[in-house]
Protein backbone atom coordinates (compact mmCIF):
# COMPACT_ATOMS: atom_id res chain seq x y z
CA UNK A 1 0.00 0.00 0.00
CA UNK A 2 2.80 2.57 0.97
CA UNK A 3 5.03 1.81 -2.62
CA UNK A 4 1.93 2.59 -4.77
CA UNK A 5 1.26 5.72 -2.58
CA UNK A 6 4.90 6.84 -2.49
CA UNK A 7 5.25 6.38 -6.19
CA UNK A 8 2.11 8.68 -6.84
CA UNK A 9 3.25 10.77 -4.87
CA UNK A 10 6.94 10.50 -6.52
CA UNK A 11 4.94 10.92 -9.87
CA UNK A 12 3.06 14.41 -8.55
CA UNK A 13 5.43 16.13 -7.51
CA UNK A 14 7.39 15.36 -11.19
CA UNK A 15 4.49 16.68 -12.90
CA UNK A 16 4.21 20.53 -10.63
CA UNK A 17 7.89 20.74 -10.81
CA UNK A 18 7.51 20.30 -14.38
CA UNK A 19 4.35 22.55 -14.58
CA UNK A 20 5.92 25.29 -12.47
CA UNK A 21 9.32 25.52 -13.78
CA UNK A 22 8.57 28.19 -16.40
CA UNK A 23 7.07 29.99 -14.46
CA UNK A 24 9.63 30.28 -11.83
CA UNK A 25 12.21 30.82 -14.47
CA UNK A 26 10.39 33.97 -15.69
CA UNK A 27 10.30 35.18 -11.94
CA UNK A 28 13.96 34.30 -11.34
CA UNK A 29 15.01 36.37 -14.34
CA UNK A 30 13.00 39.39 -13.42
CA UNK A 31 14.73 38.86 -9.76
CA UNK A 32 17.91 39.49 -11.49
CA UNK A 33 17.05 41.92 -13.58
CA UNK A 34 15.64 44.28 -10.49
CA UNK A 35 19.23 43.26 -8.46
CA UNK A 36 21.02 44.43 -11.55
CA UNK A 37 19.15 47.48 -11.30
CA UNK A 38 19.75 48.50 -7.94
CA UNK A 39 23.83 47.40 -8.15
CA UNK A 40 23.47 50.22 -11.21
CA UNK A 41 25.27 53.46 -9.93
CA UNK A 42 23.44 56.16 -8.88
CA UNK A 43 23.32 59.50 -10.80
CA UNK A 44 25.99 61.09 -8.25
CA UNK A 45 28.32 58.36 -9.03
CA UNK A 46 27.94 58.15 -12.69
CA UNK A 47 30.70 59.52 -14.76
CA UNK A 48 30.01 62.85 -16.16
CA UNK A 49 32.80 64.24 -18.09
CA UNK A 50 31.09 68.55 -17.57
CA UNK A 51 30.54 68.09 -13.71
CA UNK A 52 34.27 69.37 -13.02
CA UNK A 53 33.53 71.94 -15.49
CA UNK A 54 29.95 72.97 -13.60
CA UNK A 55 31.33 72.28 -10.44
CA UNK A 56 34.79 74.91 -11.34
CA UNK A 57 31.84 77.57 -12.83
CA UNK A 58 29.91 77.29 -9.57
CA UNK A 59 33.03 77.93 -7.83
CA UNK A 60 34.22 80.68 -9.48
CA UNK A 61 30.70 82.28 -9.12
CA UNK A 62 31.47 81.87 -5.03
CA UNK A 63 34.98 82.87 -5.37
CA UNK A 64 33.99 86.04 -7.24
CA UNK A 65 31.02 86.50 -5.13
CA UNK A 66 33.46 86.48 -1.55
CA UNK A 67 36.52 88.79 -2.58
CA UNK A 68 37.94 92.07 -4.05
CA UNK A 69 37.10 93.25 -7.52
CA UNK A 70 41.00 94.26 -7.88
CA UNK A 71 41.92 90.77 -6.65
CA UNK A 72 39.00 88.58 -8.75
CA UNK A 73 40.34 90.33 -12.10
CA UNK A 74 44.40 89.73 -10.48
CA UNK A 75 42.62 85.57 -10.46
CA UNK A 76 41.47 85.79 -13.88
CA UNK A 77 44.50 87.14 -15.46
CA UNK A 78 47.60 85.70 -13.86
CA UNK A 79 46.01 82.22 -12.02
CA UNK A 80 46.58 83.39 -8.60
CA UNK A 81 45.52 85.77 -5.89
CA UNK A 82 48.29 87.55 -3.53
CA UNK A 83 47.10 87.96 0.10
CA UNK A 84 49.56 90.85 2.18
CA UNK A 85 50.60 89.29 5.69
CA UNK A 86 49.15 90.79 8.77
CA UNK A 87 48.47 95.08 9.19
CA UNK A 88 50.64 94.61 12.00
CA UNK A 89 53.47 93.27 9.80
CA UNK A 90 54.62 96.11 8.17
CA UNK A 91 58.19 96.36 6.58
CA UNK A 92 60.67 98.94 6.75
CA UNK A 93 59.54 100.43 3.86
CA UNK A 94 55.73 101.00 4.79
CA UNK A 95 54.41 97.75 2.30
CA UNK A 96 53.46 94.46 4.00
CA UNK A 97 56.35 92.58 5.70
CA UNK A 98 55.48 89.52 3.87
CA UNK A 99 52.66 88.49 1.89
CA UNK A 100 51.22 84.72 -0.12
CA UNK A 101 50.62 83.65 -2.88
CA UNK A 102 47.46 81.33 -3.17
CA UNK A 103 47.53 78.78 -5.91
CA UNK A 104 44.83 76.65 -7.01
CA UNK A 105 45.70 73.17 -5.12
CA UNK A 106 49.12 74.02 -4.73
CA UNK A 107 51.02 75.22 -1.70
CA UNK A 108 50.98 78.61 -0.25
CA UNK A 109 53.95 80.52 -1.12
CA UNK A 110 55.31 83.41 1.57
CA UNK A 111 57.59 86.31 0.03
CA UNK A 112 58.77 89.72 1.00
CA UNK A 113 57.28 92.29 -1.17
CA UNK A 114 60.04 94.90 -1.29
CA UNK A 115 62.55 92.02 -2.39
CA UNK A 116 60.86 89.04 -3.70
CA UNK A 117 62.70 87.17 -1.53
CA UNK A 118 61.37 83.46 -1.36
CA UNK A 119 60.18 82.72 2.22
CA UNK A 120 58.58 79.43 2.65
CA UNK A 121 55.85 76.85 0.73
CA UNK A 122 52.89 76.27 2.88
CA UNK A 123 51.41 72.51 1.97
CA UNK A 124 47.87 72.62 2.44
CA UNK A 125 44.88 70.92 1.37
CA UNK A 126 41.05 70.77 1.93
CA UNK A 127 40.26 67.07 1.82
CA UNK A 128 36.58 66.69 1.70
CA UNK A 129 37.14 62.60 3.07
CA UNK A 130 33.20 62.10 2.03
CA UNK A 131 34.26 61.35 -1.39
CA UNK A 132 30.73 62.73 -2.80
CA UNK A 133 32.00 61.67 -6.47
CA UNK A 134 34.54 59.81 -5.81
CA UNK A 135 37.59 62.26 -4.97
CA UNK A 136 38.41 64.47 -1.71
CA UNK A 137 39.62 67.46 -3.40
CA UNK A 138 37.55 70.77 -4.03
CA UNK A 139 37.03 72.56 -7.50
CA UNK A 140 40.26 75.02 -8.06
CA UNK A 141 38.55 78.22 -7.22
CA UNK A 142 36.77 76.73 -3.75
CA UNK A 143 40.24 75.91 -3.19
CA UNK A 144 41.46 79.14 -3.35
CA UNK A 145 38.30 80.76 -1.73
CA UNK A 146 39.15 78.05 1.48
CA UNK A 147 42.69 78.91 1.22
CA UNK A 148 41.99 83.09 1.25
CA UNK A 149 39.13 82.68 4.07
CA UNK A 150 41.14 80.44 5.96
CA UNK A 151 44.49 82.96 5.91
CA UNK A 152 42.29 86.05 5.96
CA UNK A 153 40.40 84.90 8.91
CA UNK A 154 42.92 83.19 10.91
CA UNK A 155 46.30 82.99 9.30
CA UNK A 156 48.07 81.27 12.80
CA UNK A 157 45.50 78.62 12.69
CA UNK A 158 46.10 77.89 8.85
CA UNK A 159 49.62 77.69 8.93
CA UNK A 160 50.08 75.87 12.38
CA UNK A 161 47.90 72.99 9.67
CA UNK A 162 50.26 73.92 7.20
CA UNK A 163 53.31 71.63 6.43
CA UNK A 164 56.06 74.18 6.26
CA UNK A 165 59.22 73.47 3.98
CA UNK A 166 61.64 75.76 2.31
CA UNK A 167 61.05 77.34 -1.20
CA UNK A 168 61.42 75.03 -4.12
CA UNK A 169 59.34 72.24 -2.53
CA UNK A 170 56.80 71.68 -5.11
CA UNK A 171 56.66 74.74 -6.93
CA UNK A 172 59.35 75.79 -9.04
CA UNK A 173 61.05 79.40 -7.47
CA UNK A 174 61.68 80.23 -10.86
CA UNK A 175 57.69 80.31 -11.70
CA UNK A 176 57.23 82.06 -8.77
CA UNK A 177 59.65 85.02 -9.67
CA UNK A 178 58.01 85.40 -12.80
CA UNK A 179 54.23 85.26 -11.49
CA UNK A 180 56.03 87.95 -9.15
CA UNK A 181 57.53 89.95 -12.26
CA UNK A 182 54.28 89.16 -13.87
CA UNK A 183 52.26 90.51 -11.04
CA UNK A 184 53.88 93.65 -10.71
CA UNK A 185 53.59 93.94 -14.70
CA UNK A 186 49.48 94.18 -13.71
CA UNK A 187 49.77 96.09 -11.06
CA UNK A 188 51.66 99.07 -12.85
CA UNK A 189 48.75 98.55 -15.56
CA UNK A 190 45.97 98.49 -13.64
CA UNK A 191 46.54 101.59 -11.53
CA UNK A 192 47.77 103.13 -14.87
CA UNK A 193 43.89 102.37 -16.05
CA UNK A 194 42.50 103.80 -12.75
CA UNK A 195 44.79 107.03 -13.38
CA UNK A 196 43.61 107.30 -16.71
CA UNK A 197 39.79 106.48 -16.03
CA UNK A 198 40.12 109.09 -12.70
CA UNK A 199 41.49 111.41 -15.29
CA UNK A 200 38.71 110.90 -18.07
CA UNK A 201 36.02 111.77 -15.33
CA UNK B 1 21.23 84.22 6.06
CA UNK B 2 22.04 80.92 3.83
CA UNK B 3 24.60 78.07 5.10
CA UNK B 4 26.17 76.94 1.44
CA UNK B 5 28.72 74.11 1.69
CA UNK B 6 31.94 73.06 -0.72
CA UNK B 7 31.71 70.19 -2.54
CA UNK B 8 34.24 68.27 -4.25
CA UNK B 9 32.66 67.94 -8.05
CA UNK B 10 29.88 70.12 -7.59
CA UNK B 11 30.98 73.30 -6.30
CA UNK B 12 28.90 74.81 -3.56
CA UNK B 13 25.56 73.11 -1.88
CA UNK B 14 22.65 75.36 -0.23
CA UNK B 15 22.42 73.50 3.15
CA UNK B 16 20.00 75.67 5.00
CA UNK B 17 18.61 79.00 4.80
CA UNK B 18 16.64 81.13 7.13
CA UNK B 19 16.11 84.28 8.88
CA UNK B 20 17.50 84.54 11.97
CA UNK B 21 14.82 86.79 13.30
CA UNK B 22 12.14 84.27 13.37
CA UNK B 23 12.94 81.28 15.99
CA UNK B 24 11.99 78.40 13.91
CA UNK B 25 13.86 79.16 10.97
CA UNK B 26 16.87 79.97 13.15
CA UNK B 27 16.56 76.70 15.01
CA UNK B 28 17.20 75.57 11.72
CA UNK B 29 19.83 76.96 11.24
CA UNK B 30 21.83 76.35 14.22
CA UNK B 31 21.10 72.32 13.80
CA UNK B 32 22.22 72.02 10.45
CA UNK B 33 25.57 74.63 11.26
CA UNK B 34 25.83 71.94 14.41
CA UNK B 35 25.86 69.23 11.84
CA UNK B 36 28.41 70.59 9.80
CA UNK B 37 30.80 71.16 12.67
CA UNK B 38 29.97 67.86 13.81
CA UNK B 39 31.25 66.32 10.30
CA UNK B 40 34.50 68.48 10.87
CA UNK B 41 33.49 71.39 8.44
CA UNK B 42 35.72 75.08 9.04
CA UNK B 43 33.02 77.66 9.38
CA UNK B 44 33.64 80.89 7.41
CA UNK B 45 31.26 84.20 7.13
CA UNK B 46 32.45 86.68 4.10
CA UNK B 47 33.06 90.79 5.60
CA UNK B 48 34.68 93.55 4.97
CA UNK B 49 37.28 94.80 7.29
CA UNK B 50 37.10 98.38 8.61
CA UNK B 51 38.39 99.93 5.24
CA UNK B 52 36.44 98.12 3.09
CA UNK B 53 38.31 95.41 2.00
CA UNK B 54 36.93 91.88 2.11
CA UNK B 55 37.82 89.29 3.89
CA UNK B 56 36.76 86.28 6.19
CA UNK B 57 36.09 85.44 9.89
CA UNK B 58 35.76 81.90 10.89
CA UNK B 59 33.47 81.19 13.51
CA UNK B 60 33.18 78.15 15.66
CA UNK B 61 29.56 78.09 17.01
CA UNK B 62 26.77 79.82 16.14
CA UNK B 63 26.66 82.08 18.71
CA UNK B 64 30.03 83.64 16.72
CA UNK B 65 28.01 84.37 13.65
CA UNK B 66 27.37 87.95 13.07
CA UNK B 67 23.32 88.54 13.23
CA UNK B 68 23.39 90.12 9.81
CA UNK B 69 25.41 87.97 7.92
CA UNK B 70 24.41 86.75 4.65
CA UNK B 71 26.41 83.85 4.69
CA UNK B 72 27.86 80.71 6.18
CA UNK B 73 30.17 78.80 4.22
CA UNK B 74 31.33 75.73 5.14
CA UNK B 75 34.55 73.73 3.96
CA UNK B 76 36.51 70.96 4.68
CA UNK B 77 38.93 71.35 7.60
CA UNK B 78 43.00 71.86 6.41
CA UNK B 79 45.25 69.32 6.26
CA UNK B 80 49.40 69.72 6.02
CA UNK B 81 50.46 68.06 2.48
CA UNK B 82 48.80 68.72 -0.36
CA UNK B 83 49.06 67.09 -3.85
CA UNK B 84 52.37 67.17 -5.46
CA UNK B 85 52.38 69.60 -8.03
CA UNK B 86 53.30 69.53 -11.71
CA UNK B 87 55.94 72.15 -12.29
Amino acid sequence: MALPLGTGAVLLLVLVSELVRPSLRGALARLHAIAARVRQPSAAERYDPGRERRAEQRARSLLRSCIDEADWEMYCDLGFLQVPGPVGAIAAEGGPAYAYLIYPHKPIVAYVPGTGELLNEYCVSFPDHSRPYGSPRLPHSDDVLAKWMAITADERRLIGEANMHLPGRQVDPERVRRDLARLAVWERERSERELGGARAA
Amino acid sequence: MKLLRMKPGHGEILLAEGDVEVPEEERELIEAFRRELDAGMWAAVPTHDGGGRREAEMVKSFDEVPRDAERVIFFPRAAGGSTPASR
